[in-house]
């Protein structure tokens, strides 16, 4: 029997290990950002399973569905989801300078390519 | 080659990776939350009267952290606003040239008030449900880019922007003073009455710092649309920006 969490984790490994050949391997600036973002996506899916708990229910009470107690009892890890509530928005903003520096270069040199750029080649 | 040395660096912090994850957090499904997440969920209800845990630890177990978070994304859309500043009428801008034709022009009329409802929705009942300032922040602004979008002559002031994402930053910054003043002598304590659970008007502070929050996001991100698409009605004619004279404004 393969568990939800071990389906989640191997996921988000994969996510983190295809994101980080395309950042190491892409020369378009433009898919080297989108690999960054596929990073983000496994390392927040990697998060959010760690608070997963077996027939667990949103960490949110609603009145008259049972006592509070037992709800309570049957909640999922609320933390890993507030700290990926922050990581969602700390990655939105470094996407967008980010995006913003590649439309800088372009202006400049005309090109988003690493290869065709002086001083970004590996 | 680069290939074969990403694939050697990609194996190496994969076998890493894989022997760093406990082996009982594989397999195992707890029946229950075994970390410090235990503790915000009993404490949730007593201490700050919301009905979302996660809201109640974003906005006030951790609410430094939020306003350090909120912080970050004012970096951010002020660091794309001086990068922009330079391609201020080109760039993106041809892209936008149009209405975006005509399904596209009605049809946001039609949703439009729908979008900005819901996000103003979502952020209201953030202690309630799920959502909250950061999400129905982006929604309103999404409404803010729909406009930009399909209207060619609507232009943004990011001044105007600017000064309402300043009084949503101190109004966050002021509730989180009134801590000091009760009886916890804390920043960003809950001093105000928690209500009653599961109400609109309950959790205190909660609601209050969110729609702050839900305010100054969807300024920021709306200053960063503006910026990005060329439609800041502040920013000079292209001519003088082209020519090193941005500074005059």
């Amino acid at each position: 029997m393969i568990s939800v969490s071990a389906v989640l984790y191997t996921t988000s490994i994969i996510l983190v290990l295809l994101g980080l050949y395309g950042a190491l391997t892409r020369k378009n600036l433009i898919r080297t950002v989108i690999s960054l973002d596929v990073i983000d996506l496994g390392v927040n899916i990697f998060l959010i399973t760690i608070g997963y708990i077996k027939d667990g229910r949103a960490p949110i009470y609603v009145i008259g569905s049972g006592s509070l107690s037992v709800q309570a009892a049957r909640m999922a890890d609320p933390l890993p989801q507030a700290l990926v509530l922050t990581a969602i928005v700390i990655g939105f903003g470094v996407t967008a300078v980010a995006l913003t520096l590649i439309m800088r270069l372009y202006e400049k040199r005309k090109t988003v390519e690493v290869s065709e750029t002086r001083g970004l080649k590996w | 080659m680069r290939k074969v040395i990403g694939f050697l660096l990609i194996a190496s912090f994969a076998f890493f990776i894989v022997s760093l994850v406990a082996r009982d957090l594989w397999i195992d499904d707890p029946a229950q939350v075994r970390t410090i997440g235990q503790a915000a969920i009993g404490q949730t209800i007593p201490q700050s009267g919301a009905a979302n845990t996660v809201t109640a630890i974003v906005v006030q177990f951790r609410g430094l952290d939020t306003l350090g978070e909120v912080t970050v994304l004012f970096l951010s859309a002020i660091g794309v606003a001086l990068l922009s500043g330079e391609f201020a009428g080109r760039g993106l801008n041809e892209l936008f040239a149009d209405d975006g034709g005509f399904i596209l022009h009605y049809g946001t009329r039609l949703v439009l008030p729908l979008i900005a409802l819901v996000g103003a929705y979502i952020v209201a009942h953030g202690h309630l449900s799920p959502g909250g300032g950061f999400p129905g922040g982006v929604l309103i602004a999404t409404a803010v880019f729909a406009v930009l979008m399909t209207n060619v002559q609507q232009r943004l002031s990011t001044r105007l922007m600017a000064v309402i994402e300043g009084l949503a930053g101190l109004a966050f910054v002021g509730l989180g003073t009134l801590g000091l003043l009760g009886d916890k002598f804390s920043f960003l304590a809950n001093v105000l009455p928690k209500g009653e659970l599961g109400f609109l008007f309950s959790a205190g502070i909660i609601p209050l710092i969110y729609a702050a929050v839900g305010t100054k996001v969807a300024a920021e991100l709306s200053t960063l649309v503006t910026s990005l698409t060329g439609s800041d009605k502040d920013a000079g004619p292209a001519s003088v920006s082209a020519g090193g004279k941005g500074g005059a404004r």
